[in-house]
């Protein structure tokens, strides 16, 4: 009896800790060692339809187009976020991403104590940021106003929806553009705004949308990664629009997915790749994308749902935010700034 | 007004389908004599079975019974601890509670190529809500009773276990097994053999309860996605004092909190979130300490049973 009790914790504690890393090699012709990256993924995942998923695309299509070694470990709460990183610290990685600002404390702590290895991370930037860490953020404001702008042209109620993840800087940027947009298309349109707390109860999202649709809303935008899985489902059920964010999401529900917030992780991973690749490195310093680098905006699959005349003012719309004459906010102070009310 | 409350009654009867069937399990078990707080890890099989079979085979309903036997083996396992070898009941609970996500994740990770979470079934492909289109969209009787198939399983489910209970051979059996199985074995029951079946059954009823969330209520499995509800319906099973009636009374009370928490969500800023998420599992706190009272479990529960010793 005792004997079987030692033999089944020892097998608890194999399957349990067994294979939290999985790498996909990229044999090199030469024969010389390719580079390798490594990412490690908030609690997402990479199949969440959404963020982590378009980091592990930007990480495919480095493997594919610049032929380096690339691996993920997926973290199934916070604490598994420093053994990730030290798992792949330990597994010789050239480069490795945190993906998302819920490890920016992690992230910051392995580069402190292991200053030779290069790290970078997805939307977060401090003032003093390590010489061995890069930041990367996006204006995910920008494309947040054009889906609003959209939005509030094309709502029939002239009532909209917005649901967040967990309240943030990030999803603030969101939040605010998407609120700006909406009142720049349409002053008299509403805006219902929830939070779901969380980035990956698809169900609590459901719930959310499925009041919004109630209450009349006839388009929601989600920014809260796995959560917005929910919120394009009871667009299907009810038959309305949802939003989709960070990737094309239109695949999900093709029929009411009206457009969605791209946010590119995929280039800017590729990118920092490709620069590795030609022995660039920015370490130290925080990396700023938004429509000027082409890294944000609208989703291509925007032109099945959205009339061509709105989508050439969204066009417009895009250069007069880079040229500056129309100005995005993205936290609180600045929508009150900007003259959106507050 | 009339609308928010069946919009507040439907959101409880999705939250709680889920933990009703969970907790009918806990309730089979534990009439038997048997404590199972492996619910947990059980949920999370079926979950995850539920969500890959039904991707594979692309039927949402075979990929719920895949759920329910998966997570039987694992009720099975638990059996075999503490039935066969007197195991203490609840360190093979636990065991469960860590082997049944790792083996899920393990088993994802060789199935969705290195993912912890299974790809979306499709919205088309999940378990159908059979009164979709009958009353018109958004009235009181669409948003009370469109519901998934399984929620309406789960309240049969919950008269069917009523009935086996008391009203048939088996349930005196398995009653009076958790009562007083010396006194079940003179009359010549075979504990083990009615234990093993209701352990084997509560499995059964928690897997369906995870693959209710995964694939009725949401598309995929994750991690995460199973975050306390097993233990949510063990609580049921005691606030409902071992009755099925009383721990779907129970579930309903955990599915409203839930479903409060995103009513409320939208209609005032005086709540944090984080306080707000905090609801159900406060209510739960609350609830067993304040008012469940004395209840008295079954007498015999998480005492080994030997066959033919004295204790």
């Amino acid at each position: 009896m005792r004997n079987i009790s030692v033999v089944a914790i020892v097998l608890v504690a194999i399957i349990t800790i067994a294979g939290c890393q999985r790498s996909d090699d990229a044999g090199q012709a030469d024969g010389s060692q390719p580079i390798a990256i490594a990412m490690v993924t908030d609690v997402g995942g990479v199949n969440d339809q959404s963020f982590n998923q378009s980091a592990w695309e930007g990480m495919q299509m480095s493997r594919d187009q610049l032929g380096v070694r690339i691996s993920y470990a997926e973290s199934g709460q916070g604490s598994d976020y420093g053994p990730n990183l030290e798992t792949m610290y330990d597994a010789g990685n050239e480069l490795i991403w945190g993906i998302g600002f819920l490890m920016a404390d992690a992230i910051r702590t392995a580069a402190v104590s292991n200053p030779s290895q290069k790290y970078a991370i997805i939307d977060f930037a401090w003032q003093d940021t390590p010489n061995n860490l890069l930041g990367v953020v996006f204006q995910a404001e920008q494309p947040s106003f054009l889906v609003g702008y959209i939005a509030g042209k094309m709502t029939e109620s002239g009532i909209v929806g917005f649901v967040g993840g967990i309240s943030g800087d990030v999803i603030d940027q969101f939040d605010y553009g998407f609120h700006a947009g909406v009142a720049y298309a349409n002053p008299s349109a509403r805006v219902l705004r929830q939070y779901a707390d969380s980035f990956t109860d698809a169900a609590r999202g459901k719930s959310i949308a499925s009041q919004m649709f109630l209450e009349g809303a006839d388009i929601v935008f989600a920014a809260a990664g796995s959560v917005g899985d929910g919120v394009i489902e009871a667009a299907k059920e009810q038959g309305r629009w949802a939003i989709g964010v960070d990737r094309d999401q239109n695949y999900l529900a093709p029929e009411h997915v009206l457009t969605s917030a791209m946010k590119r992780v995929d280039m800017a991973i590729f990118n920092v790749a490709e620069g590795l690749v030609d022995g660039e490195w920015p370490g130290g310093t925080t990396k700023v994308l938004g429509l000027v680098d082409g890294a944000v905006g609208i989703a291509p699959s925007s032109d099945k749902h959205v009339p061509t005349a709105l989508l050439a003012e969204v066009r417009e719309l895009e250069q007069q935010i880079i040229a500056g004459s129309v100005r995005v906010p993205f936290n609180r102070a600045t929508f009150a700034d900007y003259g959106y009310g507050n | 007004m009339i609308v928010s409350i069946a919009f507040l009654l439907g959101q409880t009867l999705m939250y709680a389908s889920p933990l009703i069937f969970t907790s009918l399990g806990g309730t089979v078990s534990e009439n038997s004599g048997v404590v199972n707080i492996g619910l947990e890890g059980m949920m999370v099989v079926g979950a995850f079975t539920a969500a890959a079979v039904g991707y594979f085979s692309g039927n949402a309903w075979v990929g719920l019974f895949a759920a329910g036997v998966a997570a039987g083996c694992f009720g099975l396992l638990h059996a075999v601890a503490c039935v066969t070898f007197n195991a203490d009941h609840v360190v093979s609970g636990i065991a469960i509670n860590f082997l049944g996500p790792g083996i899920s994740y393990f088993v994802s990770r060789l199935l969705f190529d290195g993912a912890t979470q299974t790809r979306s079934l499709g919205l088309d492909n999940k378990i159908p809500r059979p009164l979709n289109g009958v009353f018109a969209s958004n009235s009181v009787p669409d948003l009370l009773l469109n519901r998934y198939a399984t929620a309406y399983l789960a309240v049969v489910a919950v008269a069917a276990v009523w009935f086996v209970l008391y009203r048939t051979r088996l349930g005196l059996r398995i009653r009076a097994v958790g009562e007083h199985p010396e006194a079940a074995d003179t009359l010549g029951v075979d504990v083990k053999l009615v234990r093993y079946v209701s352990v084997v059954a509560s499995g059964f009823f928690a897997g369906l309860g995870g693959g209710t969330l995964s694939i009725a209520i949401i598309s995929q499995f994750r991690p995460g996605l199973i975050s306390g509800q097993g233990f949510i319906a063990l609580a049921a099973v005691i606030f409902g004092k071992w009755r099925p009636q009383g721990a779907f009374a129970a579930c309903l009370l955990f599915g409203f909190a839930q479903a409060l928490v995103v009513f409320l969500g939208l209609r005032t800023d005086a709540l944090p979130t984080q306080i707000m998420s905090m609801l159900p599992y406060a209510l739960t706190l609350v609830v067993l300490v304040g008012f469940v009272g004395r209840s008295a479990a079954p007498r015999a529960i998480g005492r080994p049973f030997g066959a033919g010793e004295t204790t």
